[in-house]
């Protein structure tokens, strides 16, 4: 894992106990000492994955590169990388497909690999296909039902409850 | 259903009965899961939400295990219940303040629960007192397996169970210990202790987890990583270090004993008398003293008393236990008060029997 303020390797990983809430810090030798007198601790970044993902963001990326970026949109939550890095929180399960170069080097940043080892659900009656579709139909009956469009709404409610019935009930 | 006092004076993390109970309260496995057909909670409006607790409950209900479990509408709670469910550590914090539909199913015993639409759709969480993190995985290990009878989770083929934020992907899992080290820090080596253990991507937190301080000399540790491990690497990454900070909090409970046990014995008895004779008491100086009193209990400083006892009164002096033992809401002052008669009541008795409302 490398240091969150340079780019050396970080050998403290601190978890900080004394604010509001807690938080961890992966720092180099000579930031950590930084970090740890008091009169620097304000500066800090509060959270890690904010901390890696400014980080992540600003090497090697220019302002235009990094606008184009965040106005990225997934096609089925619609949730922007923007937003994305502002929450820390994804839209759906179709973001680490859509997402997945952005996300690679923080998912590495953060458990060292990216291939998952252990347990696989036994059962998925419903396709990836199905899944996506389910996902981008909801939002778009929500938006159906702002605009007070109840017939489309409604045709779209219909065509969820198609795909529902062809997944376990 | 109504959030009422549940059949067990204090649910397993808290009964102090089993291994290694004298340091392990409690062994803890949790999984993040999502419903593949549902976006993430932050992209979810309300009606989504109701839709997703909707769901999920119903097809949680069935399950033959649920017909043990009671199933809370945590929308619906009112505040000092919520904060009672939290206290019991049956859900979390995030939980309790969150809005919009949300619920958790918990098992009458306290040995699990499952939590919905907190930050993913589903947080399982399995319980056990002591060191027993065998038990642990065998119970969540089954459960996992009868929600995926139930519910099509998010799976990808090389990330794994996704969640909603990236560092819970893979396992989902969070494997978790809490550890009472009072002489460690007495002895000021916690730091040291702490400062090892994030070396080897183990994290550190208080009672109640994620944001909340290390009250009363209770110390949480859990892994940090949850992808490229096995669910069964992970149990044995946190297993194999619970038995070191043991051995090192035992000798420092002998060099207490031997360097300074008149001392000791002093801050023991001192902290015990507080409890017993104080006017009013708050929560915070509540946990701290009790924490010495449980130290001079286990080294035989205090003979009329036991764990379990102690272990409950750290439970029942929170401020929804008292307000709801006392059958009304009461302000800080009001229950600083309480928890003083609470505390005289239990503490004059050689070991009291549950408490009653």
């Amino acid at each position: 894992m490398k240091c969150q303020r340079c780019d050396k390797q970080a050998a403290f990983h601190i978890t900080d106990l004394t604010g509001e809430t807690v938080s961890a810090v992966h720092l180099c030798p000579n930031c950590a000492k930084d970090y740890l007198e008091p009169q620097q601790a304000k500066k800090v970044e509060t959270s890690s994955l904010m901390g890696m993902l400014s980080k992540q963001l600003k090497v090697g990326q220019t302002a235009e590169q990094l606008a184009a970026l965040d106005q990225k949109v997934c096609p089925i939550c619609g949730i922007s990388f923007f937003e994305f890095r502002k929450q820390g929180r994804l839209g759906c399960p179709h973001d680490y497909t859509f997402f997945h170069e952005e996300l690679e080097p923080l998912i590495v940043n953060i458990h060292g690999v990216t291939e998952h080892k252990g347990k696989t659900p036994k059962h998925s009656s419903i396709s990836n296909e199905a899944q996506m579709q389910l996902i981008q139909l909801r939002r778009q009956m929500n938006e159906a039902v702002e605009k007070e469009d109840y017939e489309q709404a409604t045709h779209i409610r219909d065509l969820i409850r198609q795909l529902e019935s062809g997944g376990r009930e | 259903m109504k959030v009422d006092h549940f059949p067990n004076p204090v649910g397993p993390w808290m009964r102090g009965n089993g291994p290694q109970s004298d340091i392990v309260i409690s062994s803890r496995v949790r999984l993040a899961r999502n419903v593949a057909e549902f976006p993430f909670i932050m992209r979810c409006n309300e009606f989504d939400r109701a839709n997703i607790e909707a769901t999920v409950s119903r097809r949680l209900r069935e399950m033959p295990v649920a017909s043990t479990c009671n199933y809370f509408n945590v929308a619906t709670l009112k505040a000092v219940d919520r904060q009672y469910l939290v206290e019991r550590q049956l859900i979390s914090r995030e939980l309790s303040e969150n809005q919009g539909a949300r619920g958790v199913l918990v098992d009458r015993d306290e040995n699990f629960s499952v939590m919905i639409n907190e930050e993913d759709h589903l947080r399982i969480q399995v319980m056990r007192s002591g060191l027993d993190f065998e038990g642990a995985f065998q119970q969540i290990e089954a459960l996992d397996d009868a929600i995926d009878e139930k519910v099509c989770y998010a799976f990808h083929s090389q990330y794994g169970y996704l969640t909603a934020c990236p560092t819970n992907v893979g396992t989902g899992m969070r494997v978790s210990v809490m550890l009472h080290l009072p002489a460690l820090v007495l002895t000021k080596q916690i730091e040291k202790v702490f400062r090892s253990l994030q070396k080897i991507n183990l994290a550190v937190r208080g009672l109640y987890g994620e944001g909340s301080q290390a009250m009363g000399d209770f110390y949480q540790i859990s892994n940090q990583i949850t992808l490229g491990r096995s669910e069964y690497e992970l149990i044995k990454q946190v297993g194999d270090v619970v038995p070191v900070i043991i051995s090192y909090e035992r000798k420092a409970r002998h060099f207490l004993l031997q360097d300074s046990r008149d001392d000791l014995q002093r801050q023991v008895r001192k902290a015990l008398g507080t409890l017993q004779k104080a006017g009013q008491i708050s929560s915070e100086e509540t946990m701290h003293l009790l924490s010495k009193v449980r130290l001079g209990v286990n080294l035989g400083l205090i003979n009329d008393l036991d764990i379990p006892t102690i272990n409950r009164l750290f439970v029942y002096t929170q401020p929804a236990h008292l307000q709801k033992m006392r059958g009304s809401e009461m302000d800080t002052t009001q229950r600083n008060k309480a928890r003083a008669v609470y505390l005289h009541s239990q503490l004059e008795l050689p070991s009291g029997d549950a408490p009653q409302s």
